[in-house]
C-alpha cells in the first residue's frame, strides 16, 4: 500500500524536478539567507500545523456517531489545563518565530550594507562595492553605473563576490525591483529612492523582473542578470563602452515614453546627475528639483512669491493628466540649474559605517558605535545610557 | 457639426459610441448572453405576473430574513460572474507561453484580475457574510427584527446599486486596470485616464454606504435587542463574532471612504493627495487603504469561524469547548487585525524596527486564531458527530486553513516576504485562508441554516458532489501556484516565456475546471431541491438537533419570528429549553408590532447608482439632479410616518395553530 502511495507521488517529484525553484535555490546570499529563514520558519511551525491535523483527522474519525465505544460527554467544555496548553503552544511557537523576525528583519534589511559576501567571507575594509542606480520606466529597466560611467537598458551585469549596492527609483508608476536570484524585492518609487545590498555568489544567467503591476506593459518589463567573473564583467563593460550614444537628459526623455518588451540597450556614456536628476523629478528642462524646493522650504520658503514660480504645464502635455474639473496641471519651475541644485542641497548621504560585528539586539548597534547627541540635547534627556552588550 | 458635438458632450458627457466596446468579440458573446437571459427573465415574470409579488413581499420589504436571502442571491449571482474571470485568467495564463500572447489583450486581461479581485470581496463575500448575518443574528437573539430595517433594506439596495456599476462598466466603457485596490499612481488620472478607475471608485463608493449602515444596524441590534436573559456572555458565537464583525465595519469602511474620496478629488478637481509631483505621496494611499484592507479580511472570516463554532457543535451534539476563550479570541483578533496593515507592504522600504513590529503583530494574531482551531479540535472530542454537510465542510476548512494559515505568517517574515511578495505564492495563500476560511464557512452555512430559512433541507447528493469538486479542484488549482511562487512567478502576468511554468499552470487550470463543477453542482444541488421540497420538508424548525434560539421558531419563521420573546438561561438556549421540556405557549397571544415596507431603499438606491454613473461619465447635469433628488427623496422619507402596522391577533393565532399541528404531525 504504501509502495503504492510512493507511486502515486512520482509525477510530483518528477514535476518538482524538473522545475527550477529559484527561491528555494538561490545564488546570492541574502537570497540564500531569506531561503533559510523560510525553512526554518515553516519547519517550527510544523511543529504545531502536524499535530492539530492529525488530531482533527484522529478526532473526527474516533468521535464519530457510529463509534459507540467512543466515550459521549455533551456538557464537557471547559478545561483550565487544557486551555492554559491550547494558549501556551502557539504563543511559544511565536515567541521563538517572533525573536527569529526581528534578528533576520535587521540582519537581513535591505538597507544594511553588506557584512558578508557568503558564510564565513566577512566584507573587509578593501572591498569596494559596485554601485548601480535603478530605474524603472514604463516599461523597462535602466542601469546606471556611475563607477564606469555607462548605462543599459534591461541587462544588469555584476561580478560574482563583489557588493551591489543598488540606488532605486521609478520615473512612472510604483513597480518593485526583483532579482529572486540575487536578493528580495524592493519597491521602485516616483520621487523616492529605495536601496538594496546584495552580493552573487554562483555565475550565471538570471532573470529580474518587476514584482509589482504597473500596467499594459508590465508582463514585458524582464531584464537578464548576468552574474560573471572580473574578466567576464570587464569585457561586459567594454562592450558597453563601444556602443554608440550618450545618455544624456533629452536622450532619456525620450527612452522615457512608453514602449514594451524592449530589447537590450546600451549607452557609452551618462550624464553623471542623471539618477539624482530623476530622483528628484528634474530631468526635464525648467523643472525645480524637489531636492532644491525642499532647501527652500527648509528655509522658510518663498512665500506668496512662490506662487509664480507654479507653470501650467505645457499644452502637449496636458492630455493625459488632465482633470475634468479644476485648474489644470501645474508644475514648478526652477530657479537654478540641477548643478546647482545639488551642488546646493547635500548629496544622498551612505548609510550607516560598515560593521561587521555581530548583531546583538536592542538597537542593533554595537558599542562606541553610538552616534553622540548635540550636546543641547544631551542637556534635555540626560546621558545616553550605555549599550549593555 | 461642432455645435452638436458640443451638444451631444453636453449631455452624454464622456460617453460616445466608441465608448461601447463591439471590437471584442468576448464582451460582445457576453453581452448577447446577458440579453437574451434578460430578455427570457423579465419575460417570464411578467408572464407568471411575478413583478407585483415580487415588489410588495421582496423588494420593498423591510422584513431582515427576506433582505438576508435576497444578498445571498446578489452574493451567488456575483460570484457567477467573478468566477467566470477567474476561468478566464487561467485559460490566459495557460495558454500565453512560447511566443503566445494568449487570447486576451493587456487592456481587457488587466480590467479582468482587476474585476475578479474586487467582485469577490465586495459583491460575492460581502454580501454573503451580511445575507447570512442579517438573516441568522435577529433569530439567535431572539428578535423580531434589526434596530432599524429599513436602513437594512436601503444598505442592500446600496450594496446591488454597487454592484450594478460594476457590471455595467462590462458593456459600457470599461473597468479598472490597476490590481483590485487601485494603487496610485497607477490609478490617478495621469496614468488611468479612462473611466476604467471610475466605475471602480463610485462602485465602491455606492456600495461602502450600504455595507456601513448595515453594520451600524446590526451593532445596534445586538447590543440592544438581545432576548431578557441573553447577557454579553450568553450570546451564541455566531453573533459574537458578527457584533466584531460589525464594529470592525463600522471603524474601518470610513477609512475607505475617505481614501477613495481622496483619490476622486486627485482625478476629478486635479489636487495632488496621491499624485508622484506637487507635493503627493502615493504611499500614503497604499498605507490608508490597507488600514481598511487588513480588517475586512477579518470582517469575512470572523463570521466564518462564528460558523464553524455553531456547525462543530451542533453535530458534535455537544457544547462548544471554551466559549469564554472563543469570545476573547475573536475580541482579540478585532483590536489586533488594526495593528498589521504595513504586513501588506514590507517591501516599500520602512526600515527594520517598524517591519518587525508588524511582523510580530501580525503572528501574534495567529495564537488566538490557534486556540479557536484548538477549541473545535476539543469541541469534537468526546462528541457523537454526525458527517452531515455543514460538518464535513467544517472539516475541510480545519485541514485546508492550517496550511493558509502557516504561509501567512510565514510571509509575515519581512525577509521571507521580500522573496515572496506579489508572487503567485501569495495569491495561492490569500486564495488559501479566503476559500478554505470564508467560501467553506459560507457554504456550512448556507447548508446548515437553508432548511430554516425554506422548510426543506437542500439534497445530500448534489451536495456531496458539490463539495468533493470544491475541495478537491482547490487543492489542484492552488497547489500549483504555491510551486509557481516558489519559482519566483510573480502574479498578474499576462505572458510567460519560461515554458517549464507552463504545466503548472495547466494543472491549476484543471482545478478550476473542478471547481467549476463543484458550484455547477452546488446550483443543481439548489435546484432539485427546490424540485424535491417535499421530500425534504421539515416540519420540526429543528432540523439538526440544534442548540441556538434560531431553532425554536418554525421553519422558515414567521414574519415576526417568535410569538413571545424567550427568556434566556444559558448560552445554548434552545438545547437548554429541551433540556428542560420546553412547552411551546399555545395560547395568550397578542397582536404584534411590525416595521412597514417602503420603497425609499429602491428608489435611494437607483439614484445613487444614477449619480454615479453619471459622475463617471462626467454628466454633470445628471449628477446634479440625482444628487438633489436623492436629498429630496430623503426628506420626503422622514415624513412618512405610515412605517408600522400590527399583525391582528387572529392572524398571529391561525400562524401559530398551523405550527401546533404540524409539530403533532411530525411527533406522530
Amino acid at each position: 500500500m504504501s509502495y503504492l502511495r510512493l507511486l502515486a507521488l512520482l509525477p510530483i517529484t518528477a514535476l518538482l524536478g524538473g522545475c527550477n525553484l529559484v527561491v528555494m535555490a538561490p545564488a546570492g546570499d541574502i537570497a540564500a539567507r531569506q531561503r533559510d529563514l523560510i525553512l526554518i520558519s515553516t519547519g517550527l511551525m510544523l511543529l504545531i500545523i502536524i499535530p492539530v491535523m492529525i488530531l482533527t483527522v484522529l478526532f473526527a474519525w474516533r468521535y464519530r456517531q457510529a463509534n459507540k465505544d467512543a466515550r459521549y460527554d455533551p456538557d464537557w467544555d471547559h478545561s483550565t489545563h487544557l486551555e492554559l496548553v491550547i494558549w501556551a503552544a502557539p504563543l511559544l511557537i511565536i515567541i521563538c518565530l517572533g525573536a527569529i523576525t526581528w534578528m533576520g528583519t535587521h540582519l537581513l534589511d535591505p538597507y544594511r550594507r553588506l557584512d558578508r559576501i557568503a558564510a564565513g567571507r566577512p566584507v573587509t575594509a578593501e572591498t569596494k562595492p559596485l554601485d548601480v542606480e535603478v530605474v524603472a520606466l514604463n516599461w523597462k529597466w535602466l542601469f546606471i553605473y556611475p563607477e564606469y560611467g555607462i548605462a543599459s537598458v534591461n541587462e544588469l551585469a555584476a561580478p560574482v563576490d563583489r557588493p551591489i549596492n543598488f540606488r532605486i527609483t521609478s520615473a512612472t508608476v510604483m513597480n518593485s525591483f526583483y532579482i529572486p536570484a540575487l536578493a528580495g524585492q524592493i519597491y521602485a518609487m516616483a520621487g523616492m529612492q529605495t536601496r538594496l545590498h546584495a552580493v552573487i555568489n554562483r555565475p550565471g544567467d538570471y532573470v529580474g523582473f518587476s514584482a509589482n503591476y504597473s500596467g499594459h506593459g508590465f508582463s514585458g518589463m524582464r531584464f537578464g542578470f548576468k552574474g560573471v567573473d572580473q574578466a567576464g564583467f570587464d569585457a561586459w563593460i567594454a562592450e558597453n563602452r563601444k556602443a554608440q550614444g550618450k545618455l544624456d537628459r533629452a536622450t532619456y526623455m525620450d527612452l522615457a515614453k512608453d514602449s514594451e518588451n524592449v530589447p537590450v540597450t546600451r549607452y557609452a556614456e551618462v550624464d553623471p546627475q542623471l539618477f539624482n536628476a530623476v530622483v528628484n523629478m528634474c530631468v526635464e528642462p525648467g523643472r525645480m528639483c524637489m531636492s532644491e524646493m525642499m532647501a527652500l522650504d527648509a528655509k522658510g520658503g518663498l512665500g506668496r512669491s512662490g506662487l509664480a514660480m507654479t507653470l501650467p504645464l505645457p499644452t502637449d502635455r496636458l492630455a493625459s493628466s488632465l482633470t475634468a474639473l479644476g485648474t489644470g496641471k501645474t508644475y514648478v519651475a526652477s530657479i537654478c540649474t540641477v548643478e546647482e541644485a545639488m551642488a546646493m542641497t547635500r548629496p544622498p548621504a551612505e548609510t550607516r559605517r560598515i560593521d561587521p560585528s555581530p548583531v546583538r539586539g536592542l538597537g542593533l548597534s554595537a558599542p562606541n558605535m553610538t552616534p553622540r547627541l548635540p550636546s543641547s540635547l544631551t542637556e534635555l534627556f540626560g546621558q545616553r545610557r550605555a549599550s549593555n552588550s | 457639426m461642432p455645435d452638436v458635438s458640443h451638444l451631444a458632450k453636453l449631455i452624454f458627457g464622456r460617453l460616445t459610441w466608441d465608448s461601447i466596446p463591439i471590437h471584442e468579440p468576448i464582451l460582445i458573446a457576453t453581452f448577447a448572453a446577458v440579453l437574451l437571459g434578460g430578455i427570457g427573465l423579465l419575460g417570464a415574470l411578467t408572464y407568471f405576473r411575478l413583478w407585483g409579488y415580487l415588489w410588495r413581499e421582496w423588494f420593498t420589504t423591510v422584513d431582515h430574513k427576506k433582505i438576508g436571502i435576497m444578498y445571498m442571491v446578489l452574493g451567488i449571482i456575483m460570484l457567477l460572474r467573478g468566477f467566470a474571470d477567474a476561468v478566464m485568467m487561467r485559460l490566459q495564463q495557460a495558454m500565453a507561453f512560447n511566443g503566445s500572447e494568449g487570447y486576451l489583450n493587456a487592456h481587457h486581461y488587466d480590467q479582468i484580475f482587476t474585476a475578479h479581485g474586487v467582485i469577490m470581496i465586495f459583491f460575492v463575500a460581502m454580501p454573503l457574510v451580511t445575507g447570512l448575518m442579517n438573516y441568522v443574528v435577529p433569530l439567535q437573539i431572539g428578535a423580531r427584527d434589526v434596530s432599524f430595517p429599513f436602513l437594512n433594506n436601503f444598505s442592500f439596495w446600496m450594496t446591488t446599486a454597487g454592484a450594478a456599476l460594476v457590471m455595467a462598466s462590462l458593456f459600457i466603457g470599461e473597468f479598472a486596470q490597476t490590481g483590485w485596490l487601485a494603487y496610485p499612481p497607477l490609478s490617478g488620472i495621469q496614468f488611468s485616464p479612462g473611466v476604467g478607475v471610475d466605475y471602480y471608485i463610485w462602485a465602491l463608493q455606492v456600495a461602502g454606504v450600504g455595507t456601513t449602515l448595515s453594520g451600524i444596524n446590526l451593532i445596534c441590534t445586538i447590543v440592544k435587542m438581545r432576548a431578557p436573559g441573553m447577557g454579553m456572555m450568553k450570546m451564541p458565537v455566531f453573533t459574537w463574532t458578527s457584533l466584531c464583525t460589525n464594529v470592525l465595519i463600522v471603524a474601518t469602511f470610513p477609512v475607505l471612504t475617505a481614501v477613495l474620496t481622496l483619490l476622486t478629488l486627485d482625478r476629478y478637481v486635479g489636487t495632488n493627495f496621491f499624485t508622484n509631483d506637487l507635493g503627493g505621496n502615493p504611499m500614503m494611499y497604499v498605507n490608508l487603504i490597507w488600514i481598511w484592507g487588513h480588517p475586512e479580511v477579518y470582517i469575512l472570516i470572523l463570521p466564518a469561524f462564528g460558523i464553524f463554532s455553531e456547525v462543530v457543535s451542533t453535530f458534535s451534539g455537544k457544547r462548544l469547548f471554551g466559549y469564554t476563550s472563543m469570545v476573547y479570541a475573536t475580541v482579540v483578533i478585532t483590536i489586533l487585525s488594526y495593528l498589521v496593515w504595513l504586513h501588506h507592504f514590507f517591501t516599500m522600504g520602512s526600515g527594520a524596527s517598524v517591519n518587525s513590529f508588524f511582523g510580530i503583530t501580525t503572528m501574534i494574531i495567529s495564537i488566538p486564531t490557534g486556540a479557536k482551531i484548538f477549541n473545535w479540535l476539543f469541541t469534537m472530542y468526546r462528541g457523537r458527530i454526525r458527517f452531515e454537510l455543514p460538518m464535513m465542510w467544517t472539516l475541510a476548512f480545519m485541514l485546508t486553513f492550517v496550511i493558509g494559515g502557516m504561509t501567512g505568517v510565514l510571509l509575515a517574515v519581512p525577509p521571507a516576504d521580500f522573496v515572496l511578495h506579489n508572487s503567485l505564492f501569495l495569491v495561492a495563500h490569500f486564495h488559501n485562508v479566503i476559500i478554505g476560511g470564508v467560501l467553506y464557512g459560507l457554504f456550512a452555512g448556507i447548508i446548515f441554516w437553508w432548511p430554516k430559512a425554506f422548510g426543506f433541507k437542500l439534497d445530500e447528493f448534489w451536495g456531496k458532489i458539490s463539495f468533493w469538486f470544491w475541495v478537491i479542484g482547490f487543492w489542484i488549482a492552488f497547489m500549483p501556484l504555491y510551486v509557481l511562487g516558489l519559482m519566483g512567478v510573480t502574479r498578474r502576468m499576462r505572458v510567460f516565456d519560461d515554458p517549464s511554468l507552463q504545466i503548472w499552470f495547466i494543472i491549476a487550470g484543471i482545478g478550476a475546471a473542478m471547481v467549476a463543477v463543484g458550484i455547477l453542482a452546488f446550483l443543481i444541488q439548489i435546484g432539485v431541491s427546490i424540485w424535491r421540497r417535499e421530500e425534504l420538508k421539515e416540519t420540526t424548525g429543528d432540523p439538526w438537533n440544534g442548540r441556538t434560539l434560531e431553532w425554536a421558531t418554525s421553519s422558515p419563521p414567521p414574519a415576526y419570528n417568535f410569538a413571545f420573546t424567550p427568556v434566556i438561561r444559558d448560552n445554548d438556549a434552545w438545547a437548554d429549553m429541551k433540556k428542560n421540556h420546553y412547552q411551546r405557549p399555545v395560547e395568550g397571544f397578542r397582536d404584534i408590532h411590525m416595521p412597514r415596507n417602503t420603497p425609499t431603499g429602491v428608489i435611494l438606491a437607483g439614484l445613487s447608482a444614477v449619480l454615479g454613473f453619471a459622475m463617471i461619465w462626467y454628466m454633470w447635469w445628471l449628477a446634479a439632479l440625482s444628487f438633489v433628488a436623492i436629498i429630496a427623496v430623503a426628506i420626503h422619507h422622514t415624513f412618512n410616518y405610515a412605517r408600522d402596522y400590527y399583525i391582528p391577533l387572529d392572524e398571529v393565532v391561525a400562524t401559530e395553530e398551523a405550527r401546533t399541528k404540524l409539530l403533532s404531525t411530525a411527533r406522530a
